[in-house]
């Protein structure tokens, strides 16, 4: 077992909206990610997955707040720091965040040189702009993206520079994690690609000690992560690694989900997609049974009123699922209805 | 894997739009720049056609042309066999009630001060049933929401943004179902929604094709998403169709290096992602 780089404890958020309502957005998220490896998150719209980044990265601007809970990067507990703080010691040097927007996140009227100053400044008061300068030409010519972009205008590049340029610039202090939010969604395929091996390389030259990766593509998370957690109405639903989850998904949520993947081979077209009925539970007036009770095919009348506890199982117990049904009840449901999932 | 899905051909249906020659260029002289390139095309009637290409091939320029929005350069396009005449107010209103298109964005194809009633009706009123009793209108409302699984009860009265990005997509497709056009247009309806609500979307499609025999012209950059909808795919490279044919075809033996590029470039789940295929440095991405 590797060493842990990011421990987060039983994580509670909640957003205060203008009338004074709470919505508990996150609610008992628990994870652990070691050192080289990544952790995806997959879960629909609306779910808390953008949420739980921002959450994890301990800086809360109003309408967000914390509650309760731990989070532990590399032995150092942040959880309840000053956001001004986290600005200067965490933020870039401890955790980094790609946005899901982040083809907007650079101002057009600066270059890009302008962005890594300011990281760099922010952490390092006393660099001069030649030092950064040359930083920046080194990590920048290593992960393909040529020095001649620093000296560019955002509206030069084109989806996936940018992308990439963003990454680079929120990587440059060599965080030991970073959270990246749905950072290739609105790419094409091709630069989808791109940015993911540069992520990838990142990862290999140590740039970056480990990762979560957030978004709604699952074959890419079984592709780029080592492990992926499926998350439904602020609490992870089902945990375990990359193929355990594709092939063999146990809760009926994260059943479903896999259902409805999409990729050109042999098979698809003569595919059931099953959609999953019915929209999230409000999180203002969280149920108080199972969440997903009201979508579940397979719900039984004690399921509206008894919360599911964490369940580990597998082998060396190292997966966990939410839910009452045992697992040997679920998988005779799943083969009785003929294996709709591969 | 459950029971395989029957589904007819229609490939083979009389013609309902076609282009010859269709080219679009975009300012003149030295910087002309050719988005698309004299292309030919042929959709049937009920054909679910695909048109797939990466950012910047031109694939929303040819939309726009077919949704009669912007000029062609050169060409024409053919609407059921005919040369489409919109040169003039009159006749570009006629030519829109044949077909109707989805956009991209769900967020911005509405307008926000109008409640989704309005929305509904308006579609009834457009298509003849400005006079009929409200009794009625609400009856074919009711039976439009239900066709995309929502309920009009609860929707009456609200405003399209208290709802959802997949809601509001449904909506789209509830108006479509009112207005019964020829040909549906539909510009990655799904690029914006989640996984589980564009199975839903996809599936909502499927049915209206089969229901109405509306020909669906469906863009998009998901090849995966394309292969399992169409009948029909185009694939796209700068401007260009390099490709055409069956999906079945085209995805499982593809010819034209683009067209494996693509394929190759979708993450996959029973083959292994050659993440080695492309280069960093490369510029253009």
């Amino acid at each position: 077992m590797g060493k842990v780089m990011l421990e987060v404890k039983n994580l509670k958020t909640k957003y205060i909206t203008r009338f004074g309502e709470d919505v508990y957005s996150v609610d008992g998220v628990s994870l652990k990610i070691e050192e080289g490896k990544s952790l995806g998150v997959a879960g629909e719209s609306g779910c808390g997955k953008s949420t739980l980044a921002l959450s994890m990265m301990g800086y809360y601007f109003p309408p967000l707040h914390y509650i309760s809970g731990d989070i532990i990067i590399d032995g150092q507990n942040i959880s309840g720091m000053d956001p001004d703080k986290v600005r200067t010691t965490v933020l870039g040097s401890e955790i980094a965040y790609i946005p899901q927007a982040a083809m907007n996140a650079l101002n057009p009227t600066m270059k890009i040189i302008r962005f890594l100053e300011d990281v760099i400044h922010a952490h390092e008061p006393k660099a001069t702009k030649a030092e950064i300068r040359e930083r920046a030409e080194e990590r920048f010519a290593d992960l393909g993206l040529g020095k001649e972009v620093l000296d560019r205008h955002a509206v030069e590049l084109s989806g996936g520079m940018k992308q990439r340029t963003v990454i680079a610039v929120s990587t440059i202090l060599s965080p030991k994690v970073l959270i990246a939010d749905e950072p290739s969604s609105a790419l094409d395929v091709t630069s989808q690609k791109m940015v993911i091996k540069m992520m990838k390389e990142m990862m290999e030259k140590g740039y970056i000690r480990s990762m979560m990766f957030i978004t709604h593509e699952l074959p890419l998370l079984y592709n780029v992560t080592d492990d992926i957690a499926v998350m439904y109405a602020g609490q992870f639903v089902e945990y375990g690694t990359a193929k355990e989850m594709v092939f063999d998904p146990l809760h009926p949520y994260s059943h479903g989900l896999m259902g409805s993947i999409l990729v050109p081979e042999e098979g698809t077209r003569g595919m059931n997609l099953t959609a999953i009925p019915g929209t999230p539970p409000n999180l203002k007036r969280p149920p108080a049974g199972c969440r997903f009770a009201e979508r579940c095919k397979y719900a039984t009348p004690e399921c509206f009123y008894t919360a599911p506890a964490e369940k580990m199982f597998g082998e060396n117990s190292t997966r966990m699922y939410r839910c009452l049904m045992s697992e040997e009840a679920l998988r005779a449901k799943y083969a009785e209805e003929g294996g709709a999932s591969k | 894997m459950s029971e395989m899905k029957e589904r007819k051909d229609y490939t083979k249906g009389p013609l309902c739009l076609s282009g010859r020659g269709v080219t679009r260029i975009f300012g003149s002289g030295a910087k002309a720049n050719t988005a698309v390139d004299h292309v030919d095309f042929d959709f049937h009637e009920g054909e679910f056609v695909s048109i797939v290409g990466e950012s910047g091939s031109g694939k929303t320029t040819l939309s726009k042309m077919l949704l009669g929005l912007l000029n062609v350069s050169e060409g024409e396009i053919l609407f059921q066999g005919k040369p489409r005449d919109i040169s003039t107010r009159a006749k570009r209103n006629e030519y829109w009630k044949g077909i109707q298109a989805i956009f991209q964005d769900p967020f911005a194809s509405y307008n926000i001060f109008h409640k989704i009633d309005a929305v509904l009706l308006d579609c009834i009123n457009m298509r003849g049933g400005k006079n009929l009793p409200y009794e009625k209108k609400v009856e074919m409302m009711t039976e439009a929401c239900s066709f995309v699984n929502l309920k009009f009860a609860e929707l009456t009265n609200k405003y399209p943004f208290e709802l959802s990005g997949g809601q509001m997509q449904r909506l789209m497709i509830a108006r479509i179902f009112l207005l019964k056009p020829k040909i549906l247009l539909a510009d990655e309806p799904t690029s914006m929604v989640d996984a589980c609500s564009r199975a839903t979307i996809l599936d909502m499609l499927l049915n209206l094709r089969d229901e109405t025999g509306m020909t669906i012209i469906f863009i998009t950059h998901d090849i995966g998403l394309a292969y399992y909808i169409s009948d029909t795919v185009y694939i796209m490279e700068h401007g260009k169709f390099v490709e055409y044919g069956k999906a079945d075809e085209v995805i499982l033996n593809p010819k034209a290096p683009y067209t494996k590029r693509l394929i190759s470039d979708v993450p996959k789940i029973h083959e292994e992602w050659d993440l080695s295929t492309v280069d960093l440095s490369d510029d253009q991405y």
